[in-house]
């Protein structure tokens, strides 16, 4: 399942976006982001018959991506982000 | 002093069905799935997974109450008690507020499969047009979620809005998409994103000299654009299913369809309820693994009052 985190507003769009089929609930995101946007959940809310731990963006930070992401993302000579660097199993993906 | 008492324009009606013909004392599970929305509440009460009874009641302040009071509008049609239900579980905005819910899923995971069942499996997108969000999914045949994709930064482009526009128009809700239409030529789009500063656009409009349908005609195609620009990001497939109250505007629909370019799939059952039957299923798919039986509550139960 590719689960879509964030929102759409006047500005843009901003979304991260895990696909739950490639996340192994590892929790290299939680500790690479320095905003501590992620969390690693037992149960995936969105999937109640899947049994093994996923991340997720939680939910006090899925409306504020736009700010939370902003240190990471400058507008040149852009280094890769952390969260999308430290996930092995490719994951994770930005829209912005 | 006297009040004049004042119409509620953005007042629908609460309602509760219940399946006559239905033997629920011969069910292996009893399920039920509770729906708090940030509007409307709703409960769905399946026995081996098939419909049995359902209500539709508006959420007030109080969504424990909301959750408890769905329920019991939904039983008050049936002979059924309630401490046959074998699991509940609940869902939506108020889902960790459901006071006898003994799980909670998100409405995502809910409105697909509540989506399958009503609409049918041949569905691939559903769009959930709710009170405070809009949502659109992508499913598999047996209504897993493959991709998602919500937006709830803000009000614009759901069912609260269009209940403030019927409110400050004098407009009953249930009248907005049918007047919508009855304007000479379609106007521009109300321009303005949030539902406050759109309803002051509108009362500008108003006082230019536009007529309540032509407003009521410019916010539904505000409303069908801005549904519009979240579809087209995930993208569509058939067939294409619309859940939440939003399904039952077609001035909104109407005008959506064109942009999309198909036909929205038909169903007998009320769009509303689609959250809470996947809720229900969800709790019956749970009970058939073996993992939601009363002997887990009672469990529970014992924990609690050994405190």
């Amino acid at each position: 399942m590719l689960a879509n985190y964030g929102y759409k507003d006047a500005s843009g769009d901003f979304f991260i976006t895990i696909d739950t089929d490639r996340c192994n609930g590892c929790g290299d995101c939680v500790t690479a982001c320095p905003a501590h946007i992620f969390v690693v959940v037992d149960e995936d809310p969105n999937d109640p018959m899947r049994e093994e731990p996923v991340a997720m963006v939680g939910a006090d930070k899925n409306k504020k991506l736009k700010y939370e992401c902003n240190p990471c993302k400058p507008t040149w000579d852009r280094p890769p982000l952390p969260c999308v660097e430290a996930c092995k199993a490719g994951a994770i993906s930005h829209s912005w | 002093m006297t009040e004049e008492k004042k119409q509620e324009f953005w007042r629908w009606t609460e309602s509760n069905w219940a399946n006559p013909d239905m033997e629920w004392n011969k069910a292996k599970f009893i399920t039920a799935g509770i729906d708090v929305g940030s509007v409307s509440s709703q409960a769905v009460v399946m026995a081996d997974g098939e419909i049995f009874t359902y209500a539709n009641m508006r959420t007030g302040s109080d969504s424990p109450n909301s959750a408890r009071n769905a329920l019991n509008f939904a039983l008050k049609a049936t002979d059924m008690p309630e401490d046959r239900i074998d699991y509940c579980v609940g869902t939506g905005y108020g889902r960790v507020n459901v006071p006898m819910a003994d799980r909670s899923v998100t409405e995502i995971a809910c409105h697909a499969r509540g989506a399958n069942f009503i609409y049918g499996p041949e569905v691939r997108t559903v769009l959930d047009v709710g009170g405070q969000d809009i949502k659109a999914i992508q499913c598999d045949e047996k209504g897993r979620v493959t991709n998602f994709l919500m937006n709830d930064k803000c009000a614009a482009g759901t069912g609260r809005g269009m209940e403030v526009f019927a409110d400050l128009l004098g407009v009953p809700i249930t009248e907005v998409g049918e007047r919508s239409f009855q304007v000479k030529e379609e106007p521009q789009a109300v321009s303005s994103t949030c539902v406050v500063y759109a309803k002051s656009e509108a009362t500008g409009l108003l006082r230019k000299g536009w007529t309540t349908e032509k407003v009521l005609a410019a916010y539904c195609r505000a409303m069908a654009e801005r549904i519009y620009s979240l579809v087209e990001r995930l993208g569509v497939e058939p067939a294409f299913a619309i859940t939440g109250g939003m399904a039952k505007n077609m001035g909104v629909i109407d005008r959506l369809m064109p942009m999309i370019g198909l036909e929205p799939a038909k169903t007998k059952w009320d769009t509303q309820i689609a959250g809470a039957v996947g809720a229900a299923l969800f709790g019956y798919a749970l009970c058939q693994k073996g993992k939601g039986r009363k002997d887990t509550k009672r469990e529970k139960q014992r924990m609690t009052s050994d405190k």
